[in-house]
């Protein structure tokens, strides 16, 4: 239990994913524009990881790795979440269509992401079973949450603010994100 | 021959991926702490795209257009992994501290963004140029950052001291060396700083009436480029979309319930969930 929780902080906090590891970046400047919006992508993703955790780490550890195919990870990896996303998408369209009007328009965008492959390529280098795997992922997408809500929260003061020209764009915000990035480092201590 | 020489320059200045197109910059943030590791990767995003526009233009006439994205990433992967291979092979060192930054290279919008703009619509040779021309386009941005951020912060470049570092036990006077810039905040901060120059670049470009061509990536506020990465080509709508939700939440629905309606259609016609996405791109 206590090395579940370990796992769980130092993915959502101690290594940021966004901050320290500059993974989903694209979705981190292109939708922080609203702390709504923001919120909504942190949601799907939140949703996406945990599922595409579960699913790779399942694939790996039953089919590719008894079957001595571990080189074939990056390959079945990607095609696995991209047809996930999709799936995901649909399912949730037809059986859930309150969760697919609040996440919907966001989903698509996740695939992308190559947070999603990157975390479950991080969980077979680091070894995980499926639990830790789960956990390691919802940790994940959990600090993405927390950091594009905050990222979000910032640019809608930065609006008002007198942003020198070269600047205005994503100059500010990536000078934002550096910022945060220094206080995230603050927490590398507790663990 | 003139053609290829063409190829190569656009690569390397004219459309640069780095600085003039913006592209790839997840792995241009995270693995240029020092020259070696910048060089190393972009060697290896060059050698990888060389053989993906290859492949992908001996196979043009062979996949079917309503499926190309999927194929293109399995075609890109095994590449990769190849690649991955021959690194830890032959390369221990630099595979150990690339890290994951290798596997991801399939997802660098620069890769697919060749495949898909280039190499499915041109001859073998051409795209072999063109794919030598951004991967060395590139490897010439990655190598720069990283010298920038190794001199910053060590006072080295590729590991050799070029300043004199100080040393105060010795009241020896010298260089204090900067080290967030090695580490991930300073990464941020050297990607503003270039982005603030281009946007300078540019419009000095533009009042010249020779404007630079325009930047694709995330950066330029438009995960479209990338999205192209992960095989939903519809994505490009919904980024659009979100654009929607941020101007009202009226126009949030009225999205939805377009898509809902597009996404009926395409369910009809085809039943693989990618050939959904990309049918639904054109």
């Amino acid at each position: 239990m206590k090395e579940l929780l370990l796992i769980m902080v130092a993915s959502a906090i101690v290594n940021n994913v966004v901050l320290s590891q500059f993974l989903g970046l694209c979705p981190f400047l292109g939708v922080s524009k609203k702390v709504e919006t923001a919120a909504g992508m942190g949601g799907a993703v939140i949703f996406v990881l945990t599922v595409s955790s579960f699913a790779t780490s399942v694939i790996y550890n039953v089919i590719l790795l008894p079957l001595g195919l571990e080189y074939l990870q990056t390959i079945v990896f990607i095609l696995v979440i991209a047809a996930l996303v999709q799936f995901v998408e649909m399912f949730l369209k037809k059986s859930m269509p309150a969760l697919y009007n609040a996440l919907g328009v966001y989903l698509p965008l996740i695939t992308t992401n190559c947070a999603v492959l990157g975390i479950a390529i991080k969980n077979v280098t680091n070894n995980y079973g499926v639990l830790e795997s789960i956990i390691s992922g919802m940790g994940t997408a959990f600090g993405f949450t927390l950091a594009i809500v905050i990222m979000a929260g910032i640019r809608e003061k930065i609006e008002y603010n007198d942003v020198p020209g070269p600047f205005k764009g994503s100059a500010i915000v990536l000078v934002t994100a550096g910022l945060m990035a220094i206080a995230f480092f603050g927490f590398s201590g507790i663990i | 021959m003139n053609k290829n020489i063409e190829r190569l320059t656009n690569g390397i200045i004219k459309e640069n991926p780095t600085f003039v197109l913006m592209l790839g910059m997840c792995p241009t943030l995270a693995v240029t702490t020092s020259a070696m590791n910048g060089l190393g990767m972009g060697l290896s995003t060059t050698v990888v795209l060389l053989v993906s526009n290859m492949v992908i233009s001996m196979l043009r006439k062979i996949i079917p257009d309503r499926v190309r994205v999927p194929a293109f990433i399995v075609v890109v992967a095994s590449i990769v992994t190849m690649v991955q291979f021959l690194l830890q092979g032959f390369v221990p060192a630099l595979y150990a501290s690339l890290g994951i930054y290798i596997p991801l290279i399939v997802v660098n919008c620069i890769i697919l963004g060749r495949a898909e703009s280039y190499a499915s619509k041109n001859p073998v040779v051409p795209s072999i140029f063109d794919g030598i021309g951004m991967g060395l386009g590139f490897t010439l941005g990655l190598t720069l950052i990283g010298i920038v951020r190794e001199i910053l912060g060590a006072g080295q470049i590729f590991g050799k001291q070029i300043l004199p570092l100080a040393d105060e036990a010795a009241g020896k006077a010298g260089y204090t060396p900067i080290t967030i810039f090695v580490l991930a905040p300073g990464a941020f901060f050297v990607l503003a700083v270039l982005v603030a120059v281009m946007n300078v670049v540019r419009a000095k470009a533009e009042a010249k009436g020779k404007p630079l061509p325009a930047a694709q990536g995330c950066l330029a506020g438009d995960c479209s480029s990338c999205e192209m990465s992960a095989c939903t080509g519809k994505s490009t709508v919904s980024a659009t979309e979100v654009k929607k939700v941020d101007e009202n939440k009226a126009s949030e629905k009225k999205a939805v319930e377009k898509k809902t309606k597009e996404k009926q259609v395409d369910e009809k016609q085809v039943e693989e969930p990618k050939a959904t996405s990309d049918d639904n791109k054109e």
